[in-house]
């Protein structure tokens, strides 16, 4: 039994099935994400002063990423038009650059999270505050080592910019520690509202990779029976894929920028 | 509504049009750093600057990327309605911020 | 209507040539539409019954406090242990009861029955369509939706129990709770989300898409218009509360603070959070989704009274056109109007102007709505059966919900009205003889398509007249309760503010306003056991009921009686051409009183 207007669009839609169903959970996806953006401007506007940080993520990588989503954008529509040109050799190309696009990505952005699950902050019980990367090799039961600076208060932290270049290596008995903490969500609202926003975005990207990497492998099969449906599958993920780098061009100057 | 281009002419036509907009976002995408960075009389203008760029950039990405441009009536009364609400999402929360009833009298 | 639309190119004709599939296909992992809806159905009036069994012990214990449930106490203690010691409930049961009670009823009952079941059964059926547009989508909803139902069920056998700060779930009671029930709920709510949503994008895509040739807009029965912006409200509504229930998850699992202010304090102690969060946050998008819900609950129960009114006044209805606008109106009217469920929370009053005018706009297409179906009993020749019955009684039940909610509506009376009992009179007359009696009334309108046999109609009106009395006993005193001042959610009953224990100071409970728990209790024990007739009937008709000797016994014009009975998988014999509009009942010189939509013209006499 046929549903109508799988592979062939409505006439007076203009559009076939897949693709009104993908700008319909897109537009869901909005009401996601916008809510999500919305909670951050409640919270950021709501902030008390000198508790939202600034300048505690890395530009540079932030930038980079920017770059390779877009490229990453460009690829799938390139593998989308190499179908309906029924060249299934481009297509496989175009698609394959998009997977490593992607998932470089999501290699920086775990390079990254790693990055905030390795910095501490530290109060010692005499009130001085340390705050640095662990270097776990010198950690030992008695003491943590960390790569970073002193600061006096802990308002000092909270601008990333003019922080000084300059690392020294820090030596701390565990009995003077008052309170130890990494950079997690918990730590404080602009890391709980980035690593949800871009948790949530990465999950989404994870999802477009999956996808990708089926119709790259096992679902291309349905190109030899009926190239127009695949198509169109392939065009409807794509729509899903510029929707997930739409996200991020948002993302990135909202958390980096800003 | 242009002609519709396929097959071979359509991807020649594709891949000339992504060079230009892969182009285009990466300029804006470093303008928009350099905006975070660059001097400027007040923080609201910044931050104005660098949303009015993302939002081109976004412009881009969904109008030739995703053929939002050549959509149909369906699509866009879609969108419209979305926009409309996460506008109004957005609006609400900085209007209403720093309302707060009167201190009572008497 | 003379518009003309473009026949399907791409649909063949239906050709029955495949192969049988195995039980587990047919009846379990099914992708045709009508499969999930008998699903959705009869998993949907599972939880109906049990959401209304928390309640009624919930029940015993407000007009007893204190004392053991009879009958089940001893049931209670051996699977739930502690917060049901000796068969009494605890304050903890008690909220935990109220929290999976509201739960429940609005996500797990009321709402995949309305557009679930119903939706997903008739919608391809009276669009003349062969199934939805997205059939593995729509089987993967319902197994969803399942599993959401599983994890909330589950919640109750986990130490400390189910979740236990209402189904608003508000932080920072919701986040500070030490057990696990509260994450379980979350997550149950994450997986309802998506299904929910996939549903949603299911049907939006089927109504636009599938239409049959002829099926123009304007053509479309009321029903299909109430559930096209019913899904359009789930889609665009749903996920802010998402967004908000992964925001609530971080707070419990990973020790994030957006909802916890600054300087909270739990049990006498500074908590160990970062603080910064901001409780109103949670309300605001808790809210977002809420108030549309309520209207995605009325919504689809106005379109099966519109159905079900049509086809017994054998006229059509009046104001077609005016009601398909009226709710496209209040769909989108629906999003402005949420702060007015949190008129007390200390917001400024620019903010609550904005949403009190707003509130009393959306009223308007509300009443147009209304209006226009009472208006249309005017002039007809009205048939008096069991689904016509519940169809008129939904009249003024949701009259009196929908009045009774004007005073909540503006921010001055609510001061006094908030968080009363006067609230849950307000919305239980809507959803309980409202949306209830409609959705009783589809099942007995619909029950010989899907079956082929009648339900009986004496027990169906044993069971209206009953409903309907207790209905009504139930929720009537509710309203005085609340003007007295008795709050919701009081675990005693209202004991600890009654002038029994405070006697001579003011405004205290009176005997009467306390006494009236007992007389509720009681209206609920005979609401529960007016069902047991329904109950019966269904399932006993279901094999023993008398056949029907007709595909379309009640003479409907709409296209989900056009076909055999029940209609086998892809619906149609052959796509259908429709002509008409789907109302056109009248006295005809021929002697019969309707025209099916897909009954050609040539050879009709003209109309009187």
């Amino acid at each position: 039994m046929e549903i109508a207007y799988t592979v062939q669009p409505r006439p007076d839609t203009g559009v076939y099935n897949a693709k009104l169903g993908m700008w319909l959970f897109l537009a869901s996806e909005v009401m996601l994400f916008g809510g999500l953006f919305s909670a951050y401007v409640f919270l950021r506007m709501g902030a008390p002063p000198d508790t939202w940080p600034q300048g505690w993520l890395s530009v540079p990588l932030g930038t980079l990423n920017t770059l390779l989503l877009a490229a990453s954008a460009v690829t799938t529509l390139l593998a989308w038009a190499a179908c309906k040109a029924r060249r299934f050799d481009r297509f496989k190309l175009h698609l394959g650059l998009t997977l490593i696009l992607g998932t470089v990505f999501l290699g920086i952005k775990g390079y990254e999270y790693r990055d905030k699950l390795m910095h501490y902050e530290v109060q010692l019980k005499d009130g001085r505050i340390a705050d640095g990367h662990l270097v776990r090799a010198r950690t030992t039961s008695d003491t943590v080592v960390l790569q970073g600076r002193w600061v006096s208060d802990r308002r000092e932290l909270l601008d990333g910019r003019r922080a000084p270049r300059t690392h020294e290596e820090l030596v701390l008995p565990r009995d003077q520690i008052a309170r130890m903490q990494n950079y997690a969500p918990r730590h404080n609202t602009f890391l709980a509202i980035y690593f949800t926003l871009t948790g949530l975005h990465g999950l989404h990207v994870l999802g477009g990779l999956v996808v990708f990497a089926y119709l790259w492998g096992p679902g291309s099969r349905l190109w030899h029976v009926d190239p127009e449906h695949f198509t169109n599958r392939v065009e409807v993920a794509g729509l899903f894929w510029h929707f997930v780098d739409l996200v991020w061009i948002f993302l990135f100057p909202v958390l980096y920028l800003t | 509504m242009k002609e519709e281009l396929s097959g071979e002419a359509l991807y020649r036509a594709t891949v000339a049009r992504c060079r230009t907009v892969l182009w285009v976002v990466a300029a804006v995408t470093l303008c928009m750093v350099g905006a975070a960075y660059a001097p400027l009389p007040q923080p609201e203008l910044r931050v104005g600057l660098i949303l009015a760029a993302a939002a081109f950039n976004a412009f881009l990405v969904a109008g030739h990327l995703m053929h939002l441009l050549r959509e149909r009536n369906v699509i866009y009364s879609l969108l419209a309605f979305t926009v409309l609400f996460f506008a109004a999402l957005m609006g609400l929360c900085v209007w209403a911020h720093g309302d707060v009833p009167l201190p009572a009298r008497g | 209507m003379q518009a003309t639309s473009p026949t399907i190119a791409g649909l063949k004709p239906t050709v029955h040539t495949e192969a049988p599939a195995g039980f587990w296909r047919t009846y379990v992992f099914s992708t045709d539409h009508k499969v999930i809806g008998i699903q959705y159905g009869l998993t949907a009036l599972c939880f109906l019954w049990l959401g209304f069994l928390l309640i009624l012990t919930m029940r015993w214990q407000i007009a007893h406090p204190g004392e053991p449930i009879p009958l089940v106490g001893w049931f209670l203690e051996k699977v739930l242990g502690s917060p049901a010691t000796q068969g009494v409930m605890s304050p903890d049961l008690y909220n935990m009861f109220g929290a999976m009670h509201g739960t429940i009823m609005v996500f797990l009952a009321i709402v995949p029955l309305a557009v679930g079941a119903f939706g997903n059964y008739l919608i391809p059926l009276m669009i003349g369509a062969n199934d939805m547009a997205f059939p593995r989508l729509n089987m993967m909803s319902y197994q969803l939706y399942f599993l959401g139902g599983v994890v909330m069920l589950a919640s109750f056998l986990i130490p400390g129990g189910a979740a236990q700060a209402g189904w608003t779930s508000y932080s920072p009671l919701a986040t500070v709770i030490p057990t696990d029930g509260q994450t379980f709920w979350l997550i149950g709510m994450v997986l309802l989300i998506t299904s929910s949503l996939l549903g949603s994008v299911n049907i939006i895509t089927t109504i636009v898409q599938l239409r049959a040739p002829g099926m123009t807009w304007m053509r479309l029965p009321f029903f299909v218009w109430a559930q096209l912006v019913a899904s359009f409200l789930l889609l665009l509504a749903f996920p802010p509360l998402e967004a908000a229930g992964i925001l609530q998850l971080m707070d419990k699992v990973a020790g994030t603070s957006f909802f916890l202010p600054t300087g909270l304090a739990v049990g006498g102690a500074t908590a160990n959070i970062s603080g910064g969060g901001s409780p109103l946050l949670w309300q605001h998008l808790f809210w977002f989704l809420a108030h549309p819900e309520v209207y995605v609950l009325i919504l689809p129960a106005l379109g099966i009274v519109a159905e079900v009114l049509a086809n017994n006044i054998r006229k059509p209805l009046w104001g077609y056109r005016t009601m398909v606008y009226a709710v496209l109106v209040l769909g989108f009217l629906s999003f402005l109007v949420w702060a007015h469920h949190m008129y007390l929370t200390g917001m400024g009053t620019r903010i609550s102007t904005f949403f009190q005018t707003t509130t009393i706009i959306i009223s308007i297409p509300s009443v147009i709505l209304l209006t226009c179906l009472l208006i249309s009993l005017w002039g007809g020749s009205l048939r008096i059966n069991t689904p016509m019955l519940f169809a008129l009684a939904f009249l003024p039940m949701f009259g009196i919900g929908g009045l009774t909610g004007l005073p909540l509506g503006f921010a001055a009376s609510d001061i006094q009205l908030h968080d009363t009992y006067y609230v849950i009179g307000h919305f239980h007359y809507v959803v309980a003889p409202g949306t209830i009696f409609a959705l009783f009334a589809g099942v007995y309108y619909w029950f010989p398509k899907l079956t082929g046999r009648r339900m009986n109609e004496f027990w169906g009106r044993v069971h209206f007249w009953c409903s309907l009395l207790f209905m009504n006993a139930v929720f009537m005193p509710m309203f005085a309760q609340g003007f007295a001042g008795m709050l919701r959610r009081m675990a005693d009953g209202g004991l600890s503010y009654s002038a029994r224990v405070a006697p001579g100071v003011e405004g205290t409970l009176s005997d009467f306003i306390l006494g009236l728990n007992n007389y509720i209790l009681w209206a609920a024990v005979g609401l529960g056991l007016a069902q047991i007739p329904f109950i019966i009937n269904l399932f006993r008709s279901i094999w023993r009921g008398e056949p029907v000797r007709e595909d379309n016994p009640w003479q409907s014009s709409t296209l989900e009686w056009q076909t055999p009975t029940p209609p086998p998988h892809g619906n149609f014999l052959r796509p259908p051409q429709v002509y008409r509009g789907p109302y056109a009942y009248g006295p005809r010189p021929d002697g019969r009183d309707y025209l099916p939509q897909n009954l050609p013209e040539e050879g009709l006499q003209p109309r009187l």
